[in-house]
């Protein structure tokens, strides 16, 4: 089957997706992006976890983001023995600053190295990289 | 209940390999478990504390290191809190002995991460099972990539240089000229650096430090019992430790876990920045030290680009800094956080020879463990001759 291929073909890192942090993955898949604000402190999180770590209170609600943001602090990474990686280089590694105010480690796309400026607007880009996992990577915003 | 001057390193002992493919990461922990206890006139009948930590080590390594020793020890800590592990477990030693759990407690480590060929820098980026891998790892972040970022933010607030950063490394590499047993002792200038391929952007091959082998251990008691040794006692006056992460996604990443754990150590210490006479700070990388300067406070965030040149970091400069020339150039065997710990205590002793510090009468050791750009943790240490 075409997408038994793919999975397998496909070399670099997969998360461990468990119950906990299920219904952001599969958000992702549905190319939606979710952020936890508390119900009780109203701090936001992220990545998603149960307890709020700011006062411990279980009661979460899930708000969608609007998937922009700009660019905190990136590097274009030349060397990587890592399987997949080392296949893929050069590649750029960034902490995204989302408009919500929360920062995430992504990859910037569709973009060349020598573009990639920090505080340059930036989009998700929904990946869907393998039939079960859709990776969030951004790309200039448009 | 001061822990100030409770405690004294009274043996230390860095293994002088640099590439030991005959021997195993054991027999290096060992041999320099020797070495300390000889150091110190101690031996291995009198220990009673063992702390130990390392990259080639399983979850329970501590038992299987106490079997091979045949140590039996009344306490153990194998805390791995990356690189400043060995920082840490020198603080937590003399906490335990001031506490009465041990009376001799030693600090060893030991690797063969260049004969074993470990891409320690540049390989997948950890071991992926906690929770805030699943968002990370799929990137493909390196530590140098981690290191990085911290590195482009930092030029981006700040105008920060890279002949600024590049410097460090030189002055490394000046200190690692006047060490018998540095790996690279070949003087380098601000161009070769800048001259180095990109490893990740901005930093270069030589803003990354290197890869050895290697080991060391460091062997703590009572002041009390320290007096009657071999050595002159190299007193404990404070610590601290800490982590920064990423903070639920709300992190400052220029604000880094020395800013907590050196407060705390100048404070349990009693002393400023004025009184220290030199400091050992992990240079995984360049920008690890920039850093890391500023946020213990010998410089305000934003000047570290100044403050790191114009010769203040050597030997014989205003703050010296990692005078057996660093993890940039003398030894990295994965983790230092031990080296720290004996070369400020060789140079509170006057036993460094051609790079000795002048009147060096209080030192400091800040481990980093982990990635300052993800999430790492820090260890400080102060310590005197006095």
């Amino acid at each position: 089957m075409p997408q038994e291929k793919e999975a397998r073909t496909y070399r670099k890192p997969l998360p461990h997706i468990d119950e906990e942090m299920r219904p952001w993955w599969e958000a992702l898949q549905r190319h939606e992006l979710y952020v936890q604000k508390c119900r009780d402190c109203g701090d936001l999180r992220f990545h998603p976890r149960a307890l709020c770590p700011s006062c411990l209170s279980p009661r979460t609600e899930w708000l969608r983001a609007k998937g922009t943001g700009k660019i905190y602090t990136f590097t274009t990474t030349y060397q990587n023995q890592a399987s997949g990686f080392r296949d893929s280089l050069p590649y750029t590694l960034a902490w995204v600053e989302l408009d919500e105010g929360l920062k995430l480690l992504t990859n910037i796309v569709d973009c060349s190295p020598e573009q990639v400026r920090i505080n340059m607007p930036v989009e998700a880009v929904f990946d869907d990289v393998t039939p079960e996992v859709t990776l969030l990577k951004f790309r200039p915003a448009r | 209940m001061s822990l100030s001057r409770k405690t004294a390193v009274v043996g230390v002992y860095e293994h002088p390999t640099r590439f030991a493919p005959d021997k195993s990461m054991y027999q290096i922990m060992a041999e320099s478990i020797r070495g300390a206890l000889d150091d110190a006139g101690l031996t291995i009948k009198d220990v009673d504390g063992i702390c130990a930590a390392g990259m080639g080590m399983s979850a329970m390594g501590i038992v299987g290191f106490c079997d091979y020793m045949n140590l039996t020890p009344n306490f153990m800590d194998s805390t791995n809190i990356g690189g400043a592990s060995f920082v840490a477990h020198t603080a937590h030693a003399a906490a335990a002995i001031h506490a009465g759990l041990c009376n001799v407690a030693v600090v060893a480590y030991g690797s063969t991460a260049a004969s074993a060929r470990v891409a320690i820098g540049t390989g997948g980026g950890g071991a992926g099972g906690d929770p805030c891998d699943q968002y990370e790892l799929p990137y493909g972040p390196t530590t140098v990539g981690a290191y990085a970022m911290i590195a482009q933010r930092h030029m981006h607030e700040y105008g920060t240089r890279p002949e600024q950063l590049a410097e460090i490394a030189v002055t490394m590499r000046y200190h690692a000229s006047l060490n018998p047993v540095a790996k690279y002792r070949e003087p380098i200038t601000v161009d070769d650096v800048l001259a180095s391929r990109i490893i990740s952007s901005p930093l270069h091959l030589l803003d990354c430090c290197i890869i050895s082998d290697g080991g060391g251990a460091v062997v703590v008691t009572s002041a009390e019992r320290a007096r009657d040794l071999k050595k002159k006692p190299v007193y404990i006056l404070g610590v601290g430790e800490t982590v920064r992460h990423a903070a639920r996604g709300q992190r400052d990443f220029l604000e880094i876990a020395a800013a907590q754990s050196g407060r705390l150590a100048f404070e349990r210490a009693g002393v400023t920045h004025k009184d220290i006479d030199m400091a050992m700070i992990y240079d995984s990388f360049t920008i690890t030290v920039l850093t890391t300067l500023e946020n213990l406070g010998f410089c305000q965030r934003g000047e570290g680009g100044d403050f790191v040149t114009g010769g203040r970091l050597r030997y014989d400069g205003e703050l010296p800094l990692n005078t057996d020339g660093g993890g940039l150039s003398s030894n990295h065997p994965g983790m230092r956080g031990i080296f720290l710990v004996i070369e400020a205590v060789k140079q509170l002793r006057g036993e460094c020879g051609p790079r000795q510090v002048k009147d060096c009468k209080i030192a400091l050791a800040h481990g980093t463990g982990g990635a300052l750009g993800t999430r790492h943790s820090g260890a400080t240490l102060i310590m005197t001759n006095q």
